[in-house]
């Protein structure tokens, strides 16, 4: 951080000199708070890249480092051609290898009926398209607690960062993907992998009712035998040094919940997408010229939602659960905030604790 | 580049603000400035959420902005904060004979000052006072008592009987109070 942040509660601060209620000074607790937040706050910084202690050659990091020595340009530039020149074409054919071969695969095995055989083809071709494609990031994995990955019937809940979280996990498992039915490209990917294994695909029309979502999810888990959705409930990408307030609807449906903690190591490239300064063309462009994609990957004990626990506090368990095991930190804070403005509740309760102050201390009828 | 070396310039002669410092503030100004065009506008500064639900949010935005303009630019930026620098930062200065810097007790005194004064007619009055508590305490006191409660304040300080605080006043009420530290923010580096 910038600043020493001072975290002496209201009550400690405005503690009044004399009896009386109010005074002029109370005002200095708001305006510190104030000018704190205006200086660095917790959660704008979040929505743009963890700034790295050491540079790691890449010029997008290069925000606070300076000219240092001609030796170090020299060495810079080298990277530069060996990014773009060599790594970057070959990356592309990769990524193109692939998407072609999980669309043309996808389609054929969706072309069989429904059976075991068709379920494990399905699952062949899911992985093996998956590894290729985490080989185009040049993505390095690790995974741990292997024991704890996701069973059929179960939600996989993990915080998100990135577009190539989805990429990330179903290297090394099959998952049904939950999202938003796109155009482009990507519409054709899932129209052909829906074909194949039961993702679940909604309009955008239906996403806006909350209640068709959960009956629809609701329905696949009932049924033991699929497989595990994937999900992230934070509804927008972090930037992965904090995981933000989970909403509330995944928790909502029932069944087991398979916590997921993905940390990435921003020294060899930064996988965080800021979808309002980067398009997602430009974003893939960016982790194709970067070193490596570098995770580490835990899966979590399952959870379920105990007696007597509502739905807000079984999300907000198992995201503390997600950021301890992952090294991030927890923020009350809603993830839509990166577009939306903050709720008038927060300014109200703020206002009601210092009406409580006022009204404790001074002889007020 | 160049300009940029020109504002630090300029900057760290009216702040004394180490080169530093003044990067990171930089930096944080141009990620506030979503309109990328060197200035801050009031709505740059209500997107931060932290102060967005601050009671005083709205003063301390208005802060920033001299009479009748919109924007203010890094210069303008950083002469605000400036007020919250700590005051012992001023003995590493060399300047002794120099202009009264602008996080002196009694600057940041004047700061706080016209958080109050609405009108900026160096007087704080009733209703002036009233709209600030209003701010602070939102629906949970009635009007009544926030009354009473502006009345006993400005007769505990107003000394020449004219029901208004002036800026004398004010700085008498707050003869005790260790301004410093609470109107300071600290740097890391």
């Amino acid at each position: 951080g910038i600043i020493e942040r001072d975290e002496t509660p209201m009550e400690k601060e405005i503690a009044h000199l004399h009896q009386a209620d109010f005074e002029f000074s109370d005002i200095f607790y708001f305006c510190r708070k104030g000018f704190e937040a205006i200086v660095e706050d917790e959660v704008t910084q979040r929505f743009s890249s963890e700034e790295l202690v050491s540079w790691n050659l890449l010029t997008r990091t290069n925000v606070n480092f300076h000219y240092v020595s001609l030796r170090l340009t020299v060495v810079w530039v080298i990277g530069v051609v060996v990014r773009y020149c060599f790594l970057l074409p070959l990356r592309i054919t990769l990524a193109a290898i692939g998407i072609t071969s999980m669309i043309v695969g996808t389609t054929m095995v969706g072309q069989l009926p429904n059976s075991s055989v068709k379920n494990y083809l399905s699952e062949v071709v899911h992985l093996t398209c998956s590894r290729i494609l985490v080989r185009a990031l040049s993505g390095t994995i690790r995974y741990h607690n292997k024991e704890n990955k996701p069973q059929k019937g179960g939600i996989c809940v993990a915080n998100h960062t990135s577009p190539i979280d989805a990429i990330i996990l179903t290297n090394d498992g099959c998952y049904a993907m939950v999202g938003q039915v796109h155009g482009g490209l990507m519409g054709v990917i899932q129209r052909a992998t829906v074909k194949a294994c039961p993702h679940v695909w909604f309009e955008r029309s239906e996403i806006k009712d909350r209640h068709l979502v959960t009956k629809r999810l609701k329905e696949h888990v009932v049924d033991k035998n699929k497989l595990p959705i994937l999900i992230f409930p934070e509804g927008t990408c972090i930037n992965n040094t904090s995981v933000m307030m989970f909403k509330k609807g995944s928790f909502e449906i029932g069944g087991t919940i398979y916590p997921v903690a993905i940390k990435y190591d921003p020294q060899f490239g930064d996988a965080f997408w800021n979808s309002s300064k980067y398009n997602i063309v430009s974003y893939l462009l960016r982790i194709m010229t970067s070193w490596a994609i570098v995770c580490n990957v835990w899966y979590m004990p399952p959870m379920v939602r105990e007696e007597g626990e509502d739905a807000v506090q079984f999300a907000n368990r198992v995201r503390s659960a997600i950021a301890r095991q992952g090294g991030l930190t927890e923020l009350p804070w809603d993830g839509g905030l990166k577009r939306a403005k903050v709720k008038d509740t927060f300014k109200e309760e703020q206002q009601k604790n210092y009406s409580k102050m006022l009204v404790r201390n001074g002889s007020i009828g | 580049g160049n300009i940029g070396m020109l504002i630090c310039v300029s900057v760290v002669s009216f702040t004394s603000v180490s080169h530093s410092q003044i990067t990171r503030l930089y930096s944080r100004f141009t990620s506030l400035d979503k309109g990328e065009n060197g200035t801050l506008s009031r709505e740059d500064f209500q997107r931060i959420p932290e102060l967005a639900i601050n009671p005083l949010g709205d003063r301390i935005i208005n802060a920033f902005f001299p009479e009748g303009e919109d924007q203010v630019n890094f210069r303008g930026f950083m002469r605000t904060l400036a007020h919250f620098r700590p005051i012992e930062d001023n003995e590493k200065s060399k300047d002794q004979n120099g202009p009264e810097p602008l996080n002196s007790r009694s600057n940041k005194l004047h700061f706080a000052f016209r958080l109050y004064d609405l009108d900026k007619d160096d007087k704080i009055s009733r209703d002036e006072l009233l709209q600030v508590l209003r701010m602070m305490v939102g629906v949970n006191i009635s009007d009544e008592q926030l009354g009473s409660i502006a009345d006993r304040t400005i007769q505990e300080a107003d000394q020449d009987g004219d029901s208004a605080i002036s800026f004398a006043e004010f700085v008498k009420v707050l003869e005790k109070v260790d301004v410093e530290q609470k109107m300071s923010i600290r740097f890391l580096h």
